[in-house]
């Protein structure tokens, strides 16, 4: 396997509440070049497993190993995308980009050459020389994205990288990023929580459960050939995700709202619009 | 152009009560007067050999005081024991007004350049340490693991992330400490001599000259505004545009 994640168990110290167990053995294996989605409840701990993954968190017992290699450290093999973009307001596009390079001690023709490359493929190679702060929140994320690309690590791990961004950038972003899967093959491990963005992205969704984070079940999204896949394949796919998460969802809920709260009676997420009158 | 109209009735103001006061001229110049000391006092070197010596000093404590307390800061923000320790009574050692610090420099180094530099570097590391420490404290964990992904560590970490990432809250730390290390400088010379403007204030009470104490009060408003608008103030505008900031 190439990434290879082995009962992992991990708990925060938590001041009212004591120990919170927040991952229960997890075990999990992508493949290479596989793009994979987490989805859950928030608080499920997905992100947490994603910083286990980068190395920037400990767990308490079990193994991440890379392509044979156990995860201890942080490192530019295990790029991560933040939810928020993480530039350096004082670095301008460029250097932001070419910030993991330099450590890698490459000629500085060379690292130049592969940061507009990079740049190139995000489309923002007029915009070296800005600020981040110059530029759109999708731009920003762009440009995270970029940076971590032009890494080339092993593994690209993304936090939520879209959830602060309105609706038409994250289209467009979807594409893109997905153009970029299918030309670099770097695997991805994509955390969300939004369904939708799951099953349009990844090939495999793994399913949380809450409180604590356990594996609660892995769906294959079928895809064609070409990518692209009629909207009731994909419908049915996100509705399936949706039951198994409907009771994860409650849990949550119950808890802080209260037993008497129902969130199955209340329908407020339901999503209708693959019927599309089929039940009349 | 207010602000021209506001000095130039203040101006007036002054020359008018000053000739019609009736108190000697000694004891209360008119501006005409103090101009003219000012400008002799410039020309004929006595004010600006008094301003190079202050400059001098303020130059050296202050550079001093800047490294020791970003030093301070960086230990404080690095290792726990030293936060429970230094950086507890560095508050505590921030309240002394520096001057408090005046007769023990006497007492350690003589009442000589030493003891009035001890006082300006004293008087501005603490509150650059305070400073530092809360710069270093806030930059985002953001910042810090998106750079530990990338693989930097060790000092190419602090370099390219810690202290950047500090250098608005280093900057106005640098402006708080300019005005402490300012202060103790007057305050320094005042006491101690050794040249200098606060000296020159001095000289000018036991001659009897207040023109000159007039004219020297003029010249540290004119140097405190210009470090405090032209250099610090801009210094922070640029960082603000670069980063975007307001």
């Amino acid at each position: 396997m190439y990434l290879s994640i082995e009962g992992i168990h991990k708990s925060f110290n938590t001041k009212n509440k004591g120990k919170l167990k927040v991952l229960d053995n997890i075990n999990l294996d992508i493949e290479q070049g596989d793009f994979v989605s987490i989805v859950g409840p928030s608080g499920c701990g997905k992100s947490t497993l994603l910083y286990l993954i980068a190395g920037l968190e400990k767990s308490d017992t079990g193994s991440i190993t890379v392509s044979g290699k156990k995860v201890k450290n942080p490192g530019p093999d295990r790029v991560v995308v933040f939810q928020e973009d993480g530039l350096f307001p004082w670095l301008t596009v460029l250097d932001n980009v070419t910030y993991g390079l330099k450590l890698k001690g490459l000629s500085k023709k060379e690292i130049k050459e592969k940061a507009i490359d990079v740049l190139k493929m995000v489309h923002l190679s007029n915009y070296i020389d800005s600020y981040p702060h110059q530029l759109s929140g999708g731009m920003k994320q762009r440009v995270s994205i970029a940076r971590a690309l032009v890494m080339e690590p092993d593994i690209l791990l993304m936090d939520e990288p879209f959830s602060a961004l309105d609706e038409q950038t994250r289209m467009v972003l979807h594409k893109e990023l997905l153009e970029i899967w299918r030309k670099t093959k770097v695997t991805i491990f994509f955390v969300t929580h939004n369904i939708r963005e799951a099953v349009q992205l990844s090939e495999k969704v793994v399913v949380f459960a809450t409180r604590p984070g356990r594996i609660k079940e892995i769906i294959p999204v079928p895809s064609t050939k070409d990518g692209i896949m009629p909207d009731s394949v994909t419908l049915y796919t996100e509705q399936k995700i949706l039951k198994i998460l409907q009771e994860e969802i409650e849990k949550v809920l119950k808890e802080e709202m209260g037993d008497d709260y129902s969130f199955e009676t209340n329908h407020i997420h339901r999503d209708h619009s693959g019927d599309l009158g089929s039940n009349i | 152009m207010r602000r021209i109209i506001f000095i130039a009735i203040i101006a007036v103001i002054w020359e008018v009560t000053s000739r019609i006061s009736g108190l000697p001229d000694f004891m209360f110049p008119s501006l005409t007067q103090v101009f003219a000391t000012l400008f002799n006092g410039l020309v004929e070197g006595q004010i600006a050999v008094a301003i190079l010596t202050s400059m001098k000093r303020i130059a050296i404590g202050f550079v001093i005081a800047i490294l020791l307390g970003v030093t301070f800061g960086y230990l404080i923000w690095r290792y726990k024991l030293v936060e429970d320790t230094l950086g507890f009574i560095v508050t505590a050692l921030q309240s002394i007004p520096s001057i408090v610090w005046f007769p023990l420099a006497i007492i350690w180094f003589g009442l000589n350049d030493f003891a009035i530099l001890f006082i300006v570097t004293i008087g501005a590391t603490w509150t650059m340490t305070i400073s530092a420490t809360s710069g270093f404290k806030n930059v985002p964990s953001l910042y810090q693991q998106v750079a530990k992904t990338f693989g930097s560590s060790g000092f190419h970490f602090i370099k390219t992330v810690i202290i950047p990432a500090s250098i608005p809250q280093l900057l106005s730390g640098l402006r708080i400490a300019w005005a402490f290390s300012w202060r103790a400088l007057m305050a320094g010379e005042l006491l101690g001599g050794g040249g200098g403007l606060g000296e020159l204030l001095e000289t000018g009470r036991s001659l009897g000259q207040m023109d000159l104490v007039i004219s020297v009060m003029i010249i540290i408003a004119v140097i405190g505004t210009i470090m405090d608008r032209v250099v610090f103030i801009r210094l922070e505008k640029s960082v603000q545009t670069k980063w975007g900031i307001s």
